[in-house]
């Protein structure tokens, strides 16, 4: 079973998990996404500075059955990357919303926030999901 | 054995099952004025006997030489017997890409030897287990370099075999890469153009060694001012003979080597299939196209080969796979395979004699009256020599049995009357002394 997902965060429909502190913005994949992903075995990083575009691929991550594009949750430019994750990549699957962070955000654009969902609506989205 | 796919009985069972009297029902759909009114303008079925007779009137039409000095991309080598009776076993010849690759243990381990192989001959740290060709793989390699920069822009060697060129600037035309030509001095690449040429925008810059003229470059020079700028540096090997005698393009600082495998135990075969190969060090082995073979222990601790990373594949990565090819060419690299395992250390040798005879028809050239050698000494197995008509000195070779060099005028405008030339191990001291002859 999946954790429950932090009140604190907000979440888009491709399944990152966003944190706002001020104009910077920690973003990852959610725990239901690395359950699904099963095993990490690599995660390409962005560069640092990379402009970045709410919805379009920002990074990769791979599994042992598959590989996936990870997508911007606001536009701007990224200002850190979580390099742990270039040796350990399970650490996405030991703890998805803590230190398996991916990159850190400077957004353009905060309105952008108001688009993605809430804990609890996340929560409904992915249970919708399931039934599919 | 009658190939004829249904009998007359099967057409009616079928028809019937669908509903039909006569196969032209079949075409109502098609408008009456579209469809052929008469039968196709082709000949009547021929009887075994036949087509033997006429197949070997066609064949008879093709001019045969003795011998032949043509290289530029395709390289008569001599094979071992062995080589061909190996490789021809059904069990290699019929088998089709393994869907199920693991259940395919032998086929798995023979693709494993050969990257092997390869990764020692370039002196990189990873092969795939191969491309459709040397011309394809060098466009992988462009585009696989402007991945790893993020930079859209390759700097390409005008001393790279011109078909190679046209399929490079084919493949980044579709990916929007731009491709710069980086010119030519004397038969090697313009280091000081190449110094012009290299800025930021610079994610990959493209090498030919020894190059379309023969000449090895200077690549630990353009390696260091390669990689000043951070961009990667492909070297592509058109004839990978040359590999058993110079320092590995790995530790002349390449970071993807490239290049066409032919030489390597496959026939000339008319120009295919061939089999192209490609190499890397292992912080790029996410970007290689292509799938990897590797090894591992079993459940049971025993050894197994799987086919891993090729997650990036088509089938699996869809629109965002890292490139087109899905594929592998299996049995020209097991053929690549029994040739360098027969051959072992005395790859050496064919190289060595390669060039030795090559340096000798190319001195003796040199002092014919009206020929003069392009080519400073440093060449491998090719050399360039300018002539007073290039079509004259060509005519008279044939008329005695010698296909001569490759025409350079017919792939650059300034190169009028220059001639390629190629030696292997399979020419001889007196084909070389007679056409020196028929020359003077």
């Amino acid at each position: 079973m999946a954790k429950t997902n932090p009140k604190n965060l907000k979440y888009t429909k491709e399944h990152e998990w966003v944190k706002v502190e001020g104009e910077i913005v920690t973003m990852g994949i959610t725990d239901y996404a690395q359950e699904l992903l099963t095993s990490l075995v690599f995660v390409e990083l962005p560069k640092v500075g990379k402009k970045t575009e709410q919805t379009k691929t920002l990074a990769v991550v791979e599994s042992v059955k598959s590989v996936s594009d990870v997508y911007a949750p606001v536009s701007g430019e990224v200002i850190e990357v979580n390099t742990s994750l270039t040796k350990k990549p399970e650490i996405v699957n030991e703890d998805a919303f803590g230190a398996g962070w991916i990159a850190k955000i400077i957004i353009s654009n905060s309105k952008e926030l108001d688009k993605l969902m809430d804990a609890d609506s996340y929560t409904k989205f992915c249970q919708k999901e399931e039934k599919h | 054995m009658d190939f004829v796919p249904a009998t007359n009985k099967e057409e009616k069972e079928m028809f019937t099952t669908i509903g039909i009297n006569r196969i032209d029902q079949l075409f109502a759909g098609i408008a009456k004025e579209h469809r052929l009114k008469r039968e196709l303008n082709l000949p009547a079925g021929l009887s075994e006997i036949e087509l033997k007779r006429e197949i070997e009137s066609m064949a008879g039409k093709n001019r045969i030489y003795q011998t032949s000095f043509r290289g530029a991309g395709a390289y008569r080598h001599f094979i071992p017997s062995v080589v061909k009776h190996l490789v021809m076993r059904s069990e290699f010849y019929t088998a089709y890409t393994p869907y199920q690759a693991e259940r395919s243990q032998g086929m798995l381990q023979s693709i494993y030897e050969y990257q092997t192989m390869i990764c020692r001959l370039t002196g990189m740290d990873l092969a795939n287990a191969s491309m459709y060709d040397g011309a394809s793989a060098l466009a992988e390699a462009a585009l696989m370099a402007t991945r790893i920069t993020e930079k859209k822009q390759v700097l390409l060697s005008s001393a790279v075999h011109p078909e190679y060129q046209a399929t490079v600037k084919t493949y980044c035309h579709a990916n929007d890469v731009k491709v710069v030509d980086l010119p030519f001095k004397t038969g090697t690449t313009d280091l000081k153009e190449l110094k012009t040429l290299l800025n930021d925008n610079v994610g990959g810059v493209i090498i030919q060694n020894p190059n379309f003229f023969g000449s090895f470059e200077e690549i630990k020079e353009i390696a260091q001012l390669v990689h000043q700028i951070g961009a990667i540096l492909i070297i592509n090997v058109v004839e990978p003979t040359s590999l058993a005698l110079i320092k590995s393009p790995g530790e002349q600082g390449a970071d993807i080597v490239v290049g066409d495998g032919q030489s390597f135990g496959l026939p000339l075969n008319f120009g295919g299939p061939y089999i192209g190969f490609m190499a890397t060090k292992t912080e790029y082995i996410r970007r290689i196209p292509g799938r990897l073979v590797g090894m591992t222990k079993d459940t049971q601790g025993r050894r197994a080969f799987v086919l891993t990373l090729q997650s990036r594949e088509q089938h699996i990565r869809r629109e965002k796979a890292t490139s087109n090819i899905c594929t592998n060419s299996a049995l020209c690299a097991l053929t690549v395979l029994v040739y360098l395992s027969t051959l072992g250390p005395k790859l050496r040798k064919v190289a060595e004699l390669s060039m030795a005879k090559t340096h000798y028809l190319a001195k003796k050239l040199a002092k014919l009256p009206g020929i003069r050698l392009i080519n400073s000494q440093n060449f491998y197995n090719e050399f360039v020599i300018r002539v007073k008509n290039s079509q004259t000195v060509l005519k008279k070779l044939r008329n005695q049995g010698i296909e001569g060099g490759v025409d350079l005028g017919n792939y650059y405008s300034q190169l009028k009357n220059h001639l390629l030339f190629c030696v292997t191990e399979l020419n001889t001291k007196e084909e070389m002394d007679k056409i020196i002859k028929i020359l003077n």
